[in-house]
């Protein structure tokens, strides 16, 4: 279809793109890569009189090592992200959380940012970042702040960042050495996650010494599933994961579409997390 | 195994048979043609649609004034202000003397009936301003209950679609009998119900019309994204009375059909009717929104299906009775799709009996209507699984069963139970191959094992033994079965002065390749090169006589006219020739090209020096006109029956439901094949859409009659990502009613393959308890049924 007419600006700047949300008011938009907007926009579910295009804004560009982060602009393109060597060796979890995301045409224009700006439930980063505790900082007419993933997602398409503010870049604690699996399941190649399982474990000793797993579309935001980090810790064979991961959908509070009703939805929970878990670990 | 020498050379007068490259695709890919949305006439008015929200419901306030003051809106028009011009979209397809045939009005009348239905149209400058008017118009809808399920549909107290008719049955069709006779005799007899669900045709290519009256005469242009150009140009003139002689219909590129083009759209009526009421080019091109609610549908059937065996699995009859989903509407050929499925039920086995039974209803949906291979995939899905069922049921292998009941080489030609005479076929050779290719009893050796071990990723194996009739159709075959048009073709063959050559086709393509096939038809005959011929197609005003594409008859039927054409051609072209080496036309031969003195290899005139006299007409034997041209119409004497074997291995996970297609082999038998490299796209591109249906597509209502598959993040197409590498192989028994002995292609693997990977899927989870699983084989599906075949219930 055809979008509603509206007006663009394309700031260079993170102060200008703030500056110009502010002018715009609640019924300005920011977008970047454009791959979840523009669908909204084409098919009238939504009408921004004003569009904020932040996808020319070096600052918001490009990934950095910094002390014991890595911090990624949120205009990174996912392609981008998921062939950087340091997200790979640092990061390991969201270069392959990322390699899954829609097709390759997608990931050269979507970016990062502006997935975990969207907040859909089914999208795959979310969980990525609430597992591993990344840390959103947020650009706005009163400068800086940040904000830790378990704030960021608000609710269902709603997070933290207000309608005057840019997600400006996300920080990612290094975790060098882990191992992390990206399981996710859906029914085509190109479609939404049903449900997916961001998992990452650290070894020693061949058992699990920590867990961080992070849960996508069983929720309106990425759910951590604490109950299976904590009991996975000790565990040294896919028997120990498997009997963990009995209550990966405890806390969950998945909907029913046409694809997958919640018991389905649970049930898949239970099994991939096991699964993914039993991937990182290498078990 | 799938590879092929392709080459490009095109200088031998042997073209037939060779991979040529596809002479249409540079054009294609490096986008140096006009899709019919690319076509810019000044003065333009762009349409936009208002489509009804609701699936069933009273109009009981319209209003489109507000539209016409909004920005660049020249007119606006529901049904009331388009008075007669609102023309019945046409049906003409009556199956039987009894048939309840409801108006269709292009803009609806006082009541909507299906989510999409046309309510009102803007047409402004452009389109932008024609899709913001619409919010400008105000229309009330009084609700009214939907009926979405057939079955429903028909029992008593449903609420009716069309309340004049009275009822939602729109039609009984009986054939056959005896069944029950056989049934008493049997030993074993399996019934199920099969869902053959609602597909959509997602067609690369959206809809799209432009019309334009073209001034400088009375003829008013109308180029769109057809199929069918010739009988859209036909239906158009009685639809809205423009004579017509007046009215020439162009299909320029095509971007896919499947079917879906196959049609007389309300669409195409508004935009000719308005384009002549307001004297400008008027134009419209759908959204994916709209094509997902306006574009007819297909399949939709519930079958209930009962077989009738021996102990020691001899068939002895087939039972078939059908719902079938009309839609709100019923549309070119709505009514007679499950009729061509009818014939093929019994498919390619022996038996002495068989019913059928088929009721078409009304619901509150989308109308349905062809779909690629419309009734024949319905079909073999229903025969091909029922046959796994009674394998399982005999304990037989069902590989076996199949040989045990198939019609053998030696038995051709054979008159089914269904009444058509399959000319050849051999069903054994490409069982054989294809069996090879798959590494069949290594693969079974495996399931075994997965089996014993317990591995919770099943393995099953999937067939399909499949045959089709396709090339549409006797004339007469097609007037018995109350179709009101033939199912000739016709071909004009013209050598110009230079040498060069026009094949002038009332076949029209959509992606299939008729450009070079039709070039390398001429061309074997001719002797000329396959650059040097030029195929016209797709406008009534180049190629007058047609009845193009669909059913896979463009080869079957419109490959005969271009042989007999080329072949009246050389005829006429043999007795210029004689005058001109001054012989008699009966000591020429014509080798290559060229016309030769038996005998005397001094003396020979090419085709094209014949030509080019034929040009001057300065030397022409006496009674012979100046020109060189040929013409043939061709009424095939039967229909073309490709056969095939196809085999798919699946993995079923069963912890999460999940279907994997791992490995999947055909052999197909389409007779003698004029470019194997176009043949070889054809089975791929029919393989995804069969395999699709399986696994992925399925169109849904919910109970209020809104489709919940509306876009495609919802209605799930397949990816290369999604399929693998298909193991492709083919077997030749030439037809014996074609010339070249050639059959179609274009249906096969659409139909082919929907059965092998359910079959395949069952045949994974049949130790679980597990006998069926309805389509598409969707994880959550798929693992209910699990749970219910482990909870003693039926799956």
């Amino acid at each position: 279809m055809i979008p509603v007419a509206f007006d663009y600006v394309r700031p260079s700047t993170v102060d200008e793109a703030v500056a110009a949300l502010v002018a715009g008011g609640e019924d300005a938009k920011v977008m970047v890569g454009g791959q979840s907007l523009m669908p909204v926009l084409r098919l009238r579910l939504g009408a921004p009189s004003l569009i904020v295009d932040c996808s020319r804004i070096d600052e918001m560009i490009g990934i950095r090592e910094e002390g014991d982060s890595i911090v990624i602009g949120a205009g990174t393109t996912h392609h981008a992200v998921m062939n950087n060597d340091l997200v790979k060796r640092y990061v390991t979890l969201l270069a392959q959380a990322t390699a899954t995301v829609a097709d390759p045409q997608i990931r050269h224009r979507g970016t990062m940012g502006g997935s975990l700006a969207h907040a859909d439930p089914a999208g795959d980063l979310p969980a990525v970042a609430a597992a591993l505790d990344a840390t959103f900082t947020i650009a706005g007419p009163g400068g800086r702040r940040t904000v830790a993933a378990s704030d960021f997602f608000v609710d269902y398409f709603t997070t933290a960042v207000g309608d005057d503010e840019v997600l400006a870049s996300v920080s990612f604690p290094k975790r060098e050495g882990w191992g992390s699996h990206y399981e996710k399941f859906n029914r085509t190649a190109q479609a939404w996650a049903i449900v997916g399982v961001a998992a990452a474990v650290r070894m020693e000793g061949g058992r699990i010494a920590e867990a961080r797993i992070g849960l996508t579309n069983v929720g309106t935001t990425p759910i951590r599933a604490r109950s299976v980090e904590a009991a996975l810790v000790g565990a040294a064979d896919a028997a120990a994961i498997a009997a963990a991961s009995e209550s990966a959908a405890d806390g969950t509070a998945p909907t029913t579409d046409i694809h997958a009703d919640a018991e389905y939805r649970s049930h898949l929970t239970r099994v991939l997390t096991k699964r993914a878990v039993q991937k990182a670990a290498g078990m | 195994m799938t590879q092929m020498d392709v080459t490009n050379t095109t200088e031998t007068p042997t073209a037939l048979g060779r991979p040529i490259r596809r002479k249409e695709d540079a054009r294609l890919l490096h986008g140096q043609t006009n899709w019919t949305d690319n076509i810019q006439l000044p003065g333009t008015l762009h349409m936009a649609i208002l489509r009804s929200p609701m699936a069933h419901a009273r109009i009981t306030k319209l209003d489109v004034s507000g539209a016409l003051k909004m920005p660049n809106v020249v007119a606006a028009y529901g049904a009331a202000e388009l008075g007669d011009l609102n023309g019945s979209v046409p049906c003409v397809w009556p199956v039987t003397d009894d048939i309840v045939m409801p108006g269709f009005p292009a803009l609806a009348i006082d009541k909507v009936r299906h989510v999409g239905d046309c309510v009102a149209v803007v047409l402004a400058t452009d389109a932008v301003h024609a899709a913001d008017a619409l919010e400008a118009i105000e229309v009330d809808y009084e609700p009214l209950p939907a009926v979405v399920n057939m079955e429903s549909a028909i029992a008593d107290g449903s609420t009716i679609v069309h309340d004049d008719k009275g009822t939602n049955t729109c039609y009984v069709y009986n054939l056959g009998g005896g069944y029950d006779e056989v049934a008493a005799k049997a030993d074993v007899i399996v019934k199920r119900r099969f869902i053959n669900q609602r597909l959509i045709p997602a067609f690369m290519e959206p809809r799209a019309v432009v019309a334009a009256p073209m001034g400088m005469s009375d003829e008013i242009t109308i180029w769109t994204s057809t199929q069918i150009p010739h009988i859209l140009r036909v239906l158009l003139a009685l639809v809205t009375g423009i004579p017509e002689n007046n009215l020439r219909v162009v299909a320029p590129d095509v971007g896919g059909g499947f079917g879906g083009k196959l049609q007389c759209y309300r669409e195409e009526i508004l935009v000719t009717q308005l384009a002549r009421k307001l004297g400008r080019p008027v134009k419209w091109t759908e959204t994916r929104s709209e094509d997902m609610v306006a574009t007819h549908h297909g399949r939709d059937q519930i079958q209930d299906i009962e077989i009738a065996a021996t102990s020691d699995g001899k068939m002895l009859g087939l039972k078939v009775t059908l719902l079938a989903n009309m839609g709100a509407y019923l549309q070119i050929i709505t009514p007679g799709v499950p009729l061509l499925g009818m014939f093929m039920y019994p498919a390619i086995y022996k038996m002495d009996a068989y019913d059928f039974k088929c009721t078409g209803v009304f619901t509150n949906t989308t109308p349905t209507d062809a779909y690629r291979g419309a009734g024949r995939p319905e079909a073999t899905y229903a025969i091909e699984r029922i046959v796994d069922e009674l394998a399982a049921e005999l304990g037989m292998e069902p590989m076996e069963l199949r040989k045990k009941n198939w019609i053998t080489h030696e038995e051709f030609p054979f008159t089914t139970v269904a009444g058509l005479t399959y000319d050849t076929g051999n069903y054994e050779a490409a069982t054989a191959r294809a069996m090879e290719l798959f590494d069949y009893d290594g693969l079974r050796a495996e399931q075994a094992q997965r089996r014993a071990s317990g591995d919770p990723v099943q393995l099953g194996i999937g067939i399909s033994t499949f045959t089709e009739m396709c090339g549409l159709a006797p004339s007469r075959t097609l007037g018995a079965l109350k179709y009101v048009a033939g199912g000739w073709e016709h071909c004009t063959v013209r050598l110009l002065p230079t040498g060069k050559v026009e094949v002038v086709t009332g076949t029209s393509p959509h992606g299939q390749g008729h450009e070079t096939a039709w070039s390398q038809i001429a061309s074997s005959v001719l002797g000329v090169p396959v650059e040097d011929i030029e195929v016209i197609h797709s406008d009534t005003g180049r190629s007058p006589y047609g009845m193009d594409t669909y059913g896979s008859r463009s080869l079957a039927v419109g490959g005969q006219a271009i042989k007999k054409a080329a072949d009246r051609l050389v005829e006429k072209a043999k007795v210029i020739a004689a005058h001109q080496l001054e012989c008699s036309p009966e000591d020429i031969e014509f080798v290559e090209g060229v016309f030769r003195v038996k005998g005397d290899p001094e003396k020979v005139q090419p085709l094209a020096a014949v030509a080019f006299e034929a040009f001057t007409g300065h030397n022409l034997p006496p009674g012979v006109e100046p020109t060189l041209s040929a013409e043939a119409t061709v009424d095939p004497e039967d229909f073309s029956y490709p056969h095939g074997t196809h085999l798919a291995a699946m993995e079923v996970d069963t912890e999460t439901g999940k279907v994997t297609l791992r490995k999947y082999v055909c052999v197909d038998d389409v007779g003698v094949q004029v470019n194997p490299m176009i043949v070889e796209g054809q089975v791929h591109g029919g393989l995804a859409q069969g395999i699709a249906q399986a696994m992925f597509e399925g169109a849904s209502y919910d109970e209020d009659g809104n489709l919940q598959t509306a876009s495609f993040a919802d209605y799930l197409l397949p990816s290369a990502m999604d399929l693998p590498s298909f193991i492709t192989d083919t077997t030749c028994t030439p037809s014996t009613t074609h010339p070249l002995g050639t059959k179609g292609v274009g249906e096969a693997g659409a139909i082919a393959s929907t059965p092998a990977i359910i079959n395949g899927v069952v045949d994974a989870l049949r130790p679980l308890g597990v006998t069926d699983i309805n389509m598409p084989a969707a994880p959550m599906t798929v693992w209910r049924a699990i749970q219910a075949a482990k909870a003693g219930g039926a799956a």
